[in-house]
């Protein structure tokens, strides 16, 4: 019988912590896909952040480290500048890398450090139950932020990709999501080319995922994926925002 | 071979550093050890190393910690209010049994306190580097020579017993010019560590650099295996000198810059007949206890001399334990003590 789909060689065998319809899952799977394709699970290292991804060091079958909340690019940086011929990744939660840890994102890509991040926006800090991140749309009902997120108190969201698009050291920002069959093939398209950047000596890549949280957004999988086409789309478009090497995507 | 050159505390640091193999320094510009990272950024280049100056002393500490995990041989410099900030990453170094060398370059504080030379985090380094059950090897050098000889031993034992190693200096010692005899370079520190996450090449099983340890009964098994080095380097370590302590009555104990000013003092002591000797920790941790503890029985008191309101003297008064008085003199804030305020001091105890 012909095997037709399998598991990715870059997924351990562990059985996945995320909750029903939590996307995280997808993503890891697609980040796995493109380590098999371009054969470099051997000289792979994989950054775990602090945020529900916390985990992953289990389930990616690279070598993996598991960072201080927000220092994962820090981290990156030491483990690619120490063994520059290793492809090093970074896979963060928008509270780790837009919150706690914008500094280090700021200056990994403004130095153009030859490295990939997986930038997974949910719009919440799942891990810790709930509580408003730096991506938290106006309005949004989360558990400090119970009346909704007032800007004018609590400050307004971050677009990451519009932001970190404007350094000279990116060599790829790309904004995609997870939510339908067609989003995912453009995710895992995305995601392909910020690995082969690396492996091309390009520089920094980052590829921002809108994701779900079912949980903590309080939605059934279905409605949540829904929520997030209807209500984070619209502030956080889809697309390229900056692609240094055109010539490279086809 | 011996090679013999005159050189700055800090940028003796820094050579002793790359001769023990160290190609990978990551840091955050702070007076006093700017001498040390110019050094390192105008060295590494040349030598296939990397100098990268960092956004902060935080994400120093995590390039630190990434290299580390690589496997490779690496360092960061920093002074008081940096190390504060790599506190955190110090922990997680601890907590992920990844060795690293850590140099302090003491001034004042706290706050940003001054940039004179001071001691006041001795107990920073020794008891509160960072949160959790965690230990950090303490190294307090009181020469230039002492510098260098040190950083071979914070790297050497480091590797040894997976930690993180710290270099407790102050700005006197790194503006000082002395003599150096600068050891050879350390033979090919290329020993490939089994644990490094430098990609699996197929060949092994992976390699997890991590902290998390979700349950407890399995952190509390990790912290105890910690421990059981912990308890090694205490029981084989400990390192001190001794200065007329054989018949001293008035035992000093002092480290770094306050035990070079402590040693002018037992001199005079001894010139006007006073039976004074000096004891000075050269590891903070693991603490030379058992040296101290022999004294006591020997000596009548013990004078600790720091540049601080009084930190190390808890560790003489838990080594003495009761058994002699233990009465201290310090200046703080980055005033250095004179000779002869401490021969004061010891003239009061006589
Ligand atoms: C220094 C520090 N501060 C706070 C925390 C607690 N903490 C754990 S995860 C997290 C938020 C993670 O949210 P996010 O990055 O959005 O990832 P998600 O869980 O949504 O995937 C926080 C604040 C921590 N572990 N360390
Ligand atoms: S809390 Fe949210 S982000 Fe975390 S696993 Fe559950 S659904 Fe996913």
């Amino acid at each position: 019988m012909a095997i037709v789909f399998q598991k990715p060689k870059a997924l351990t065998d562990d059985i996945f912590h995320y909750c029903p319809g939590c996307t995280h899952g997808i993503i890891h799977r697609l980040v796995a896909e493109v380590i098999d394709e371009l054969d470099i699970e051997g000289s792979t290292v994989g950054v775990a952040p602090v945020g529900c991804a916390v985990l992953a060091y289990n389930y990616f079958a690279c070598d993996m480290v598991e960072a201080a909340h927000g220092r994962a690019p820090a981290v990156a940086t030491g483990l690619k500048r120490a063994k520059p011929e290793n492809i090093v990744f970074a896979y963060q939660g928008d509270g780790d890398l837009a919150a706690i840890g914008m500094a280090e994102t700021i200056h990994a890509a403004t130095r153009g450090e030859n490295i990939t991040v997986i930038f997974v926006n949910n719009a919440i800090y799942g891990m810790t139950g709930g509580q408003m991140a730096p991506t938290s749309l106006p309005g949004q009902i989360t558990q400090t932020t119970p009346y909704g997120r007032d800007v004018a108190y609590s400050g307004n969201p971050i677009r990451v990709m519009e932001l970190i698009s404007q350094l000279d050291g990116v060599a790829l920002a790309q904004r995609v999501s997870v939510d339908s069959v067609k989003n995912v093939r453009a995710a895992k398209k995305a995601i392909k080319r910020a690995f082969e950047n690396q492996v091309k000596g390009k520089g920094y890549s980052i590829i921002e995922v809108l994701s779900a949280c079912p949980t903590n957004w309080g939605l059934e999988p279905n409605e949540a994926l829904r929520w997030l086409r209807d209500n984070m789309m619209p502030y956080y478009p889809l697309g390229v925002y900056k692609d240094t090497y055109p010539e490279d995507s086809n | 071979m011996s090679n013999k050159v005159l050189m700055k505390g800090n940028e003796a640091l820094a050579e002793a550093a790359i001769l023990a193999g160290c190609r990978h320094f990551f840091g955050y510009p702070i007076t006093p050890q700017t001498e040390l990272a110019a050094y390192m950024a105008k060295k590494m280049p040349k030598i296939g190393g990397v100098y990268l100056q960092a956004e902060s002393e935080v994400a120093a500490i995590n390039m630190v910690l990434g290299a580390s995990s690589a496997g490779v041989r690496v360092m960061t410099s920093s002074s008081s209010p940096g190390i504060s900030l790599k506190s955190e990453g110090i922990s997680y170094l601890i907590g992920s049994d990844l060795p690293a060398l850590i140099i302090n370059v003491q001034r004042g504080g706290p706050g940003l306190g001054g940039i004179q030379p001071g001691q006041a985090d001795y107990y920073q380094a020794t008891r509160g580097i960072g949160h959790g059950d965690a230990r950090l090897l303490v190294f307090a050098p009181s020469t230039v020579q002492e510098m260098v000889d040190l950083v071979f031993k914070a790297f050497e034992l480091g590797d040894k017993y997976r930690m993180p190693a710290m270099i407790l200096a102050d700005g006197m010692l790194g503006q000082m010019m002395e003599p150096v005899e600068l050891p050879d370079a350390a033979a090919a520190t290329s020993e490939r560590k089994t644990w490094a996450t430098d990609g699996h090449g197929g060949k092994r099983k992976k390699n997890i650099t991590n902290s998390l340890y979700l349950d407890p009964y399995l952190l509390e098994k990790t912290i105890h295996e910690r421990r059981l080095r912990y308890d090694e380097l205490n029981a084989g370590y400990q390192m001190a000198e001794e200065f007329y302590t054989d018949d001293a009555d008035i035992i000093v104990t002092a480290y770094g810059a306050s035990a070079r000013v402590s040693r002018s003092a037992v001199v005079m002591a001894r010139e006007i007949g006073i039976k004074a000797g000096l004891l000075r920790p050269i590891s903070l941790w693991p603490f030379p206890a058992s040296v101290i503890q022999r004294l006591s029985a020997s000596a009548k008191v013990f004078l600790t001399v720091e540049m601080s309101m009084g930190q190390m003297v808890d560790d003489v008064r838990l080594a003495v334990n009761g058994v002699k008085p233990v009465d201290f003199f310090g200046r703080t804030g980055g005033v250095i003590p004179t000779p002869a305020e401490i021969l004061t001091a010891i003239k009061n105890l006589a």
